[in-house]
């Protein structure tokens, strides 16, 4: 599936620094803290991203996986450090991400078939209509293309199932041909099938167009055999590397404040709480 | 024909006048009202037209056009509603509670005033359930005005509104301001809400607000395509309703007409529920999210 040549005036990422990433990363987060209300839900977070990698953001429910792509996203200040996204604090580096967000509920009477939404992800925070045209249908049909999509393409997105709705707004994240993709959650609810399927295309995609991908999840099984990286968060610190450096009882214990075991069965991880 | 159509329908100028405005408020309420569904804001539609109803007592008591009146609180309530957050759970019980409330209890005490002081007892019910035969012809180009300034407006906001309508956090993240696109789509909804208010009252005004959008939605697959159908219902529904309501003279009792807004509520209604939920257009390879990829 080679990239297609983009017509300059629907490539907005293109236009972007392309040139300077190279150096530090893609993506580094220095010293990322984050307060809510007095209470100290991250400290001292750093880590970076590299062009093409794939790191898997995991942690138990409520460990702050969401606060922390919010951070990233610019939705949400932090009270310290700073995120550089292509070398660029944030005022430049909004097109530069795509994001998926947690699971959207969306109501089978909206009346948005699957290119609508993807339609949206070319130009959906612009002024005015889009007017139909045969180069945009293109580069539609093709982003629906890369995520295996096309066959409902047509179809309203309520009426799709949580996978399928998915890999439509997987698609919508990347027509803007971001360079990093954060997903919150895009496992969470979907059937075993269709999380190897969504696991295999990010890897896919993350390969060949060259995007850093983070995919925040509870459990990391299912990513184990793509992941570059593992970013893992538990009670406000985060630690990161390969996930044989990191998910290791030691290294765990130590991030969580009290014993863990980690135990590993036929390929598969297991964090359980220790004595 | 006789029967169905009294003679010298379309040579009277009130019906002509009402036809007239019937365009002007079937259109905007339609195009308007698809993206008050689709962004679930039918209560605050429905809290517009009750503050609305204040505006237009408060206006009949003083002696302007009503539509000033309902357009003016209109407004008002849709900056207010945005203060006190309507969207939220508890922003939604204070309105319906407490500024609701005052608001159609200040309308009551207007109302009582303006018709204790002109003795016209047909204004409360004018305000309230709409006469769209007495509106006069002077007001018709503040009425076409206003329905495009407000369609103008949604158009204008049309992809920020669906990205919104999708996931707020994208339309954030992608910079888009949602809380300034949120009032202005308000502030549309209230000038809507007046023009229905001028056709059908202020209290009945968000039925063909919502009711024709509703009906859209189910059979339409994009939104251009909703915003024509609803446009398309409402017009008719407010149309067959005004040729009713002329007939409706020479009905029981003899000699008094019955309110237009009676037909178009009945109409709203009556597209909407024969319609059976369309089955979802699902081709035969329902399991293709399992095939390869």
């Amino acid at each position: 599936m080679a990239q297609k040549a983009m017509p300059h005036d629907l490539a907005p990422a293109q236009e972007a620094p392309t040139a300077r990433d190279d150096g530090p990363g893609l993506l580094t987060l220095d010293g990322i803290g984050v307060r809510f209300g007095g209470r100290q839900v991250l400290n001292d977070v750093s880590f970076t991203l590299s062009k093409g990698e794939f790191a898997g953001l995991i942690g138990p429910n409520g460990a702050g996986k969401t606060t922390l792509l919010r951070v990233i996203l610019g939705l949400l200040q932090p009270s310290g450090g700073k995120v550089l996204v292509a070398g660029e604090q944030h005022l430049r580096s909004k097109q530069l991400i795509g994001y998926v967000p947690q699971k959207l509920v969306i109501d089978p009477d909206m009346p948005l078939r699957a290119r609508d939404v993807v339609s949206l992800g070319l130009d959906g925070n612009k002024l005015g209509f889009s007017f139909p045209s045969r180069q945009r249908r293109a580069l539609i049909d093709q982003a629906l293309a890369d995520v295996g999509a096309d066959s409902y393409a047509d179809h309203r997105v309520g009426e799709l199932s949580g996978g399928e709705q998915q890999r439509v707004l997987i698609a919508h994240a990347l027509i803007s041909r971001p360079r990093l993709l954060l997903l919150d959650e895009p496992l969470a609810n979907l059937d075993l099938k269709s999380e190897q399927e969504i696991v295999a295309l990010l890897g896919k995609l993350a390969r060949e167009h060259e995007i850093a991908v983070l995919l925040s999840a509870h459990d990391m099984n299912p990513l184990l055999h793509v992941m570059d990286r593992i970013v893992y968060v538990a009670n406000g610190h985060v630690a990161t590397g390969s996930t044989d450096e990191v998910v290791t009882s030691a290294g765990l214990s130590r991030l969580y404040g009290h014993h863990v075991d980690v135990v590993r069965v036929h390929g598969r991880v297991l964090v359980v709480a220790g004595e | 024909m006789h029967y169905l159509f009294e003679p010298g329908l379309l040579a009277s100028g009130p019906v002509r006048t009402a036809l007239l405005i019937g365009v002007v408020v079937a259109v905007t309420s339609g195009v308007i009202g698809v993206f008050t569904v689709i962004r679930g804001q039918s209560f605050a539609g429905h809290s517009l037209a009750d503050v609305a109803t204040t505006g237009g007592s408060g206006a009949f008591l003083v002696g302007l056009n009503q539509f000033w009146g309902f357009l003016a609180a209109g407004v008002a309530a849709a900056a207010l509603m945005e203060a006190i957050g309507v969207q939220r759970r508890r922003g939604r019980d204070v309105a319906t509670g407490v500024v609701l409330g005052a608001a159609l209890g200040a309308a009551a005490l207007f109302l009582y005033l303006g018709t204790q002081q002109t003795s016209t007892t047909g204004a409360s019910f004018t305000i309230l359930f709409g006469s769209i035969f007495v509106v006069s012809a002077d007001t018709v180009p503040v009425l076409i005005a206003s329905g495009v300034l407000a369609i103008l407006t949604v158009v204008v906001l049309a992809r920020v509104l669906l990205l919104t309508s999708l996931s707020p956090d994208v339309a954030r993240a992608r910079g888009v301001n949602v809380r300034l696109v949120g009032a202005a789509y308000l502030i549309a909804l209230a000038i809507s809400v007046s023009l229905s208010a001028v056709a059908i009252g202020a209290v009945l005004s968000t039925a063909l607000l919502i009711g024709p959008a509703a009906t859209a939605l189910r059979v339409s697959r994009s939104p251009v395509k909703a915003m024509a159908v609803a446009a398309a219902t409402g017009l008719a529904a407010t149309w067959i309703g005004i040729v009713l309501a002329y007939d409706s003279y020479y009905w029981p009792p003899h000699g008094h007409g019955w309110p237009v807004s009676f037909f178009v509520v009945v109409l709203v209604l009556a597209g909407y529920l024969p319609r059976p939920r369309p089955v979802a257009r699902r081709s035969p390879h329902e399991g293709a999210e399992c095939s390869p990829a």
